[in-house]
């Protein structure tokens, strides 16, 4: 639910709770003045009666209403003594509504100079009070849909007015990705909470950039300061495989040694080539003809191809040319390429497709297809394959994300697809 | 023959002077910038190793003050940065070649032999041995006044082989040597000794009187 219709959705409850007692509260209130006038009235009405009565006799012997609003009628003495005057509420036919209304009458009693008593009822028209709850409903039900209309408006307006910081920073997040050139810009506000948010979010990011970047920086300086010793330690074996003139079972083992240093070597160079393409280090771009380096690279590989009796099909639908870094072009199709042939079985084929804009390579090898949700990830072996470092095709991810090229696998039949596709 | 080497760290340094040692030359070393530019100063070499990350400095400087002295010793340059700047911005200065951190020492051989060779007047690119006979410009091996007709990575492996006789190869040594990058999976040492196989087999066929030994597991020795 956006913030927006969150506040309506309180205002709304909390209003109609507020509208509901205000209106019974105005009702009473009203009522009660409504009462007290109408009261003084018949009250004075009562006086001018009385004392006309003292004059002319003739009312005395007004029993009825009539067309007036008050009746006199003689009553006993013990009555008259016993009662007490009182404004009640009653209805009367009335001859233009032609229903009963609801009147207010005055019951009253005096007596003449001459000891006779007599009960004096007056009555005058009164608010009705049922038409009066229905008026005063209909009236609050339009002023709440008012209220909540001119709320909900109003608070589009200003809300999106007032919150536009926020939304530009969640835009500006959005767009955010840690390893990316892109400077984080907070949006501008005189805000103070909203300016407090973006320092802080600016504070957070900048802190998070600096440990990413010596991340980086610390594989890459780590891969390289172990790039010495382990030379060293590489040709110290070597020298001592050299002299050796022991059983061979023990030169063996040195020839392993050295095997599992080399395998650290390779390690260690893919690490530091992931850096390198992720800190964008391949900067310098020529135009690349992949159609003659692919076919080249099939060459280098001849005699292992031959070794494995697989056969490479080429088929160029297309001239696929790109302005491209040349050492990474190569480092692309070696991988995929040696991925093709040391996947494979002996006797088994790889069927390579090139268009205007990519080209897709397709081998024959394992009978199941690879997790492609791993298959790209660092250090992911499919086969217990104890020389191979598991980085080769997390290279070929980190360049086709450097060139932005969709880099797709799909297993069929037995064949796996490779299929890199740079953006028209 | 008389070499300088310019590196920093005396494990490496000792590697290279053990290993060099057998192939008579005479090998003298510097272990910083400062002891690099005295020794060229003052002494011509035939190649210089050179690493370009020293203590004191630059390793590119060095190659600086040979071309301002008008000096043109081959320089060999060794780094562990695999970095094409680097290795562009070393050639521009006059470097005859770039090696990159960590080397198979038989590697290092076969580029120091063949910086000299590039330079040396004469027969200089023609190797005898016994009555095999190898031309490194014209890429052709002769036994006995006959041409041996090599592919191009058998002729690559029998120069290597060449280059480093009576010393033990290690065979992903040769593997990278004659491969490169596409060749760095154990699996596919096999693939090498089938190789091996086919050389031996046409330098067999034409009477030569060389030897390649095969150490079950970890390499090859050409014997002479």
């Amino acid at each position: 639910m956006k913030l927006l219709n969150h506040t309506l959705l309180y205002l709304s409850a909390s209003l109609i709770f507020i509208l509901s007692i205000w209106a019974v509260v105005f009702y009473f209130s009203m009522m009660d003045e409504v009462y007290d006038s109408i009261d003084d009235g018949l009250e004075n009405y009562k006086m001018l009666i009385i004392k006309k009565a003292s004059r002319d006799s003739t009312l005395l012997s007004k029993d009825s209403f009539d067309e007036s609003n008050y009746a006199i009628r003689p009553i006993d003495r013990e009555w008259a003594l016993r009662a007490t005057e009182q404004f009640r509420d009653t209805s009367m036919y009335m001859e233009y509504e032609e229903d009963y209304e609801v009147v207010r009458m005055l019951t009253t009693y005096f007596s003449t100079p001459a000891e006779q008593y007599y009960e004096l009822r007056i009555i005058t028209s009164m608010v009705e009070g049922e038409d009066l709850v229905g008026d005063l409903l209909h009236a609050l039900l339009w002023l709440y849909v008012a209220v909540i209309a001119s709320a909900f408006i109003i608070n589009n307006w200003v809300l999106r007015k007032i919150w536009r910081p926020f939304y530009e920073l969640q835009h500006e997040l959005r767009g955010f990705k840690l390893g990316e050139d892109k400077s984080f810009k907070p949006p501008q506000t005189k805000v103070t909470e909203f300016r407090d948010m973006n320092d802080t979010v600016a504070a957070l990011l900048k802190a998070n950039i600096a440990v990413f970047q010596q991340q980086k920086q610390f594989i890459e300086n780590a891969s390289h300061e172990l790039q010495t010793p382990l030379a060293i330690a590489i040709n110290k074996l070597e020298l001592l495989l050299e002299q050796f003139q022991g059983a061979d079972g023990q030169m063996q083992l040195l020839a392993n040694a050295i095997q599992y240093l080399e395998r650290m070597t390779r390690l260690n160079k893919s690490l530091l080539l992931l850096s390198k393409i992720e800190n964008k280090q391949f900067s310098k771009e020529e135009k690349v003809d992949f159609n003659q380096r692919l076919r080249q690279q099939i060459a280098d590989f001849d005699e292992l191809l031959q070794y494995k009796a697989i056969t490479v099909e080429i088929v160029e639908k297309a001239r696929f040319t790109r302005v491209f870094n040349a050492d990474l072009a190569d480092v692309l199709i070696t991988n995929l390429l040696k991925n093709a042939i040391v996947h494979n079985h002996s006797g088994g084929a790889v069927h390579i497709v090139i268009k205007d804009n990519g080209f897709e390579i397709a081998n024959t090898g394992l009978k199941q297809p690879l997790d492609p949700g791993k298959m790209f990830a660092r250090f992911y072996r499919a086969a217990d394959n104890a020389s191979s470092t598991g980085l080769g095709l997390a290279v070929v991810k980190a360049i086709a994300q450097l060139y932005q090229a969709e880099l797709d696998y799909h297993y069929e039949a037995g064949i796996h697809y490779f299929n890199f596709q740079l953006p028209t | 023959m008389k070499l300088l080497i310019v590196e920093d760290e005396k494990g490496l340094r000792e590697n290279i002077i053990q290993f060099l040692h057998k192939e008579q030359y005479i090998v003298e070393a510097a272990p910083d910038f400062r002891s690099a530019i005295e020794k060229i100063s003052l002494y011509d070499y035939d190649c210089i190793l050179l690493d370009v990350g020293l203590p004191d400095g630059n390793g590119l400087n060095v190659l600086r003050a040979l071309k301002s002295k008008q000096k043109s010793d081959n320089v060999i340059i060794i780094s562990a940065k695999d970095s094409l700047d680097d290795k562009l911005e070393g050639l521009e200065l006059g470097a005859d070649d770039y090696l990159t951190k960590p080397f198979h020492l038989a590697e290092l051989n076969a580029r120091i032999k063949a910086v000299i060779r590039r330079k040396a007047l004469g027969g200089g690119h023609i190797v005898r041995l016994n009555n095999m006979e190898l031309n490194f410009d014209s890429r052709t091996v002769n036994v006995a006044g006959a041409e041996i007709h090599l592919n191009r990575k058998e002729f690559d492996i029998l120069a290597f082989f060449v280059v480093n006789k009576n010393r033990l190869i290690y065979k992903s040594a040769l593997a990278e040597h004659v491969w490169g990058d596409h060749m760095d999976n154990a699996d596919n040492f096999d693939f090498i000794y089938s190789q091996i196989k086919n050389l031996r087999k046409k330098l067999k066929d034409h009477g030569a009187n060389l030897e390649i030994q095969a150490i079950y597991g970890v390499g090859y020795k050409l014997s002479v």
